[in-house]
């Protein structure tokens, strides 16, 4: 989609409109300037799956949709998690942590931060192993997607001049008029 | 050239070959009406309250098939549009909403008369945009009259904060619109149209369903073509009245929760249905699950999202109606259908929906049925919602496009007077009926006074019941007669119109009808007439919410009966 102000919120708004349930929702930049990809999981049959396409489409910021559950693609997914560590659990922890191939981002007296990314699965079986100690806080980022081989369905055909609009400059207060009088 | 945003917007609005706009003045707008007066081109219609102002350029949209503009200042200006809004995006009319923002230092601000327009329209526009800078004006009015017609047409909205107004660029206009986003697709899919020939040149009991669309699209000839060729009946949604003369012997009224019942029937009794732009709401369908069972169906529509959307689709085609008609029709073997036919005429028979009952007293189905009499069928009528509309909708024959605007999708009540108004103003030499209930008629009654400054020559039948009459026939027939909150005091209409010093005449007699309605045809300028009909009237046939298209109740015989023997 266009990299343009409130695409997001149009697509939420969609959503959330057309009583659709948004799984992850993860948005940011692609490989062609002025464009974003955007990657939303979303949970229905076939018909509900083919209306979310459609109803997505008429968004005139979106570019393509394309639905690629059944293209095996690469999906990833990051998450920090701050999991409460004592002397006695700290190396149990991070034993854990390299299994996964998991990385201890941030260690603190009580705690240690880990940073783990993978499909949707291994996030939540570290975090199963994790809970064990308590997790104290944990943020995921929702998964991200591409199919796989060496062009996928992804790319827009022909690529297109996209019109950046540059985002003006707003005046600071004190050059603005005077305040609203009417 | 440098000009300032107020005029490049007025720039582009010419160069669109606008030519009226509605609006209402205020403080955010005002740079722009201090630019107005130099382009003297753009007529500026000043309405009584911005709701009528999307009406007015929705109707007048609707009648002309034209994109209609309209106009308000920031926050309240900018709320009242909403409804208008909506009702143009519900039934796909294209309008360019033009609003008035706070100075950009003072977004984010809760300023005075500031509001999120963009975020509270976003879900009934097909796009809208906030201008943050002078230079993309061209730009984005471009898109937006683009937007607005291009495909499905909808209301597109543009706020515009009023430093933005002021500011000087240099002004390019756009040549060409380039969305990535939106191309929408014009011509159907061959394989699909043939398909669907192969469907209709096998069919026994074959029906089409004409929506608005093929009224957007302008395929009245192709529509027929297509009937006549293939010997079909046609059935149309509401807003599809028009799209084939009623007049028609191919014509078999119009479908849904107060439609013919031999319309019904056929559509419940069809084996192939071509259901042609429309989007089978469910007024029209009925409980979807038992509708068409015996159909297959082929549905055409420029929006690929209404297809598969309420009813299983057999041949999905998404194309501009015109276009894949005419690609249709050239594979349509000349065909009859005797047998369906003499079915289909039994069933208009047995079921003269059409009819009006013999009674002395003034009835509203003879109201409108006489204002077709003496009109001949030649006007333009804008309903209110409601009784009132479904009776216009029954007894009045539309034989042309875009003759019957009413508020479909969103039924909102209130439109019709601003909907005249937009109308008479499109289409000046037609006459223009605004048929109005009592109830909607007070919701935007103030706009009498933009009819008298601006001189319309509106014609206004009120059917006055003294009831919001729809919701107390629901009270009666499904709420055990319970009438809450349904009797409606209404004040002196004929005074009130006096007031206004538009000429009025109250019709108590159903003799005087006639005369009435001649007397206010002959009448140079707007006229009032305020009918006031038998209160517990009833609309039939109705398929009860929930219900299957077939389980319709017709008049009950017995009042049929009595009444007609008092």
């Amino acid at each position: 989609m266009e990299d343009k102000p409130g695409v997001l919120n149009r697509i939420a708004s969609l959503f959330r409109r057309r009583n659709f349930n948004i799984e992850s929702i993860a948005v940011g930049h692609s490989e062609q300037p002025g464009l974003s990809r955007m990657t939303i999981v979303v949970d229905g049959d076939d018909a509900k799956i083919e209306q979310v396409r459609k109803q997505l489409d008429k968004v005139i910021e979106v570019i393509k949709i394309v639905d690629i559950t059944d293209e095996e693609p690469v999906a990833r997914e990051l998450a920090l998690i701050k999991v409460r560590a004592t002397p006695s659990t700290r190396g149990e922890i991070i034993q854990i942590v390299d299994i996964f191939r998991a990385n201890i981002v941030d260690v603190a007296v009580d705690s240690l931060m880990v940073e783990v990314t993978g499909d949707e699965d291994k996030v939540d079986s570290l975090i199963e192993l994790l809970r064990g100690f308590g997790i104290k806080e944990m943020a995921r980022t929702g998964r991200i997607a591409l199919t796989r081989g060496s062009a996928g369905p992804l790319l827009v055909e022909e690529p297109k001049e996209v019109k950046v609009l540059k985002q003006p400059s707003k005046p600071s207060p004190e050059e603005a008029e005077s305040p609203p009088d009417w | 050239m440098k000009k300032t945003g107020a005029q490049i917007l007025c720039e582009c609005l010419v160069r669109e070959g606008v030519e009226v706009i509605f609006g209402y003045p205020g403080g955010a707008v005002l740079p722009l009406y201090d630019t107005l007066p130099q382009y003297p081109e753009l007529r500026h219609i000043l309405v009584r309250h911005e709701q009528c102002a999307a009406h007015a350029a929705d109707g007048y949209a609707r009648a002309t098939g034209r994109t209609g503009v309209c106009l308000a200042t920031s926050g309240p200006g900018a709320t009242n549009l909403v409804t208008g809004i909506a009702n143009a995006y519900l039934d796909s009319s294209p309008v360019v909403a033009i609003t008035g923002q706070v100075a950009t230092p003072f977004i984010g601000k809760d300023a005075f008369q500031e509001i999120d327009i963009t975020g509270i329209t976003l879900p009934i526009t097909k796009h809208n945009h906030l201008v943050l800078n002078a230079s993309e004006m061209a730009t984005v009015v471009r898109e937006a009259f683009y937007i607005a017609r291009a495909g499905r047409p909808g209301p597109v909205l543009i706020d515009i904060p009023r430093d933005v107004f002021q500011q000087e660029t240099e002004f390019v206009y756009p040549e060409r619109v380039d969305l990535p986003g939106y191309r929408p697709k014009l011509f159907g899919h061959p394989a699909q149209i043939r398909k669907a020939a192969e469907l209709l040149n096998g069919a026994e009991r074959p029906v089409i369903i004409a929506g608005r669309g093929v009224i957007i699209s302008g395929a009245f000839t192709e529509l027929r073509e297509l009937a006549e060729k293939a010997q079909i009946p046609v059935v149309t949604t509401l807003l599809g009245i028009g799209c084939f003369p009623e007049t028609h012997v191919l014509s078999f009224g119009w479908l849904g929760m107060h439609g013919m019942a031999y319309a019904n029937k056929a559509v419940n009794n069809a084996d192939v249905i071509i259901a042609i732009g429309m989007r089978f709401d469910d007024r029209a369908t009925g409980m979807v699950s038992s509708f068409a069972p015996k159909a297959q169906i082929i549905h055409i529509d420029i929006d690929p999202a209404e297809i598969g959307k309420n009813v299983r689709v057999d041949v999905p085609i998404v194309g501009d109606v015109k276009n894949v008609l005419q690609a249709l029709n050239e594979q349509i073997v000349p065909k009859e259908h005797m047998e369906w036919f003499s079915q289909l005429e039994q069933w208009r028979r047995e079921h003269p929906a059409l009819s009006i009952r013999e009674t002395d007293d003034l009835i509203p189905q003879y109201v409108i049925r006489q204002i077709y009499e003496v009109t001949r069928g030649d006007a333009i009528i804008v309903t209110g919602v409601g009784q009132n509309q479904m009776w216009s909708a029954q007894f009045f024959f539309y034989d042309k496009p875009n003759s019957l605007i009413s508020s479909g999708g969103l039924g909102t009540m209130g439109f019709e007077l601003p909907g005249a108004i937009g109308a008479k103003i499109g289409r000046p030499d037609e006459t223009v009926w605004c048929i109005a209930g009592d109830g909607g008629f007070q919701m935007t009654i103030q706009e009498l006074a933009t009819i008298v400054q601006e001189e319309l020559d509106i014609k206004i039948a009120i059917i006055n019941n003294g009831y919001l009459g729809m919701v107390r026939q629901w009270q009666q027939l499904f709420y055990g007669r319970r009438y809450v909150h349904t009797r409606l005091w209404g004040p002196d209409f004929v005074k009130i119109a006096d007031a206004y010093g538009i000429a009025a005449l109250r019709v108590t007699d159903k003799k005087l009808v006639t005369s009435a309605i001649e007397k206010a045809m002959g009448h140079k300028g707007p006229f009032l007439l305020d009918f006031v009909v038998e209160p517990e009237e009833n609309v039939f046939p109705i398929v009860p919410p929930g219900a299957s298209l077939t389980q319709f109740i017709e008049m009950p015989h017995e009042e049929r009966i009595t009444r007609s023997s008092q």
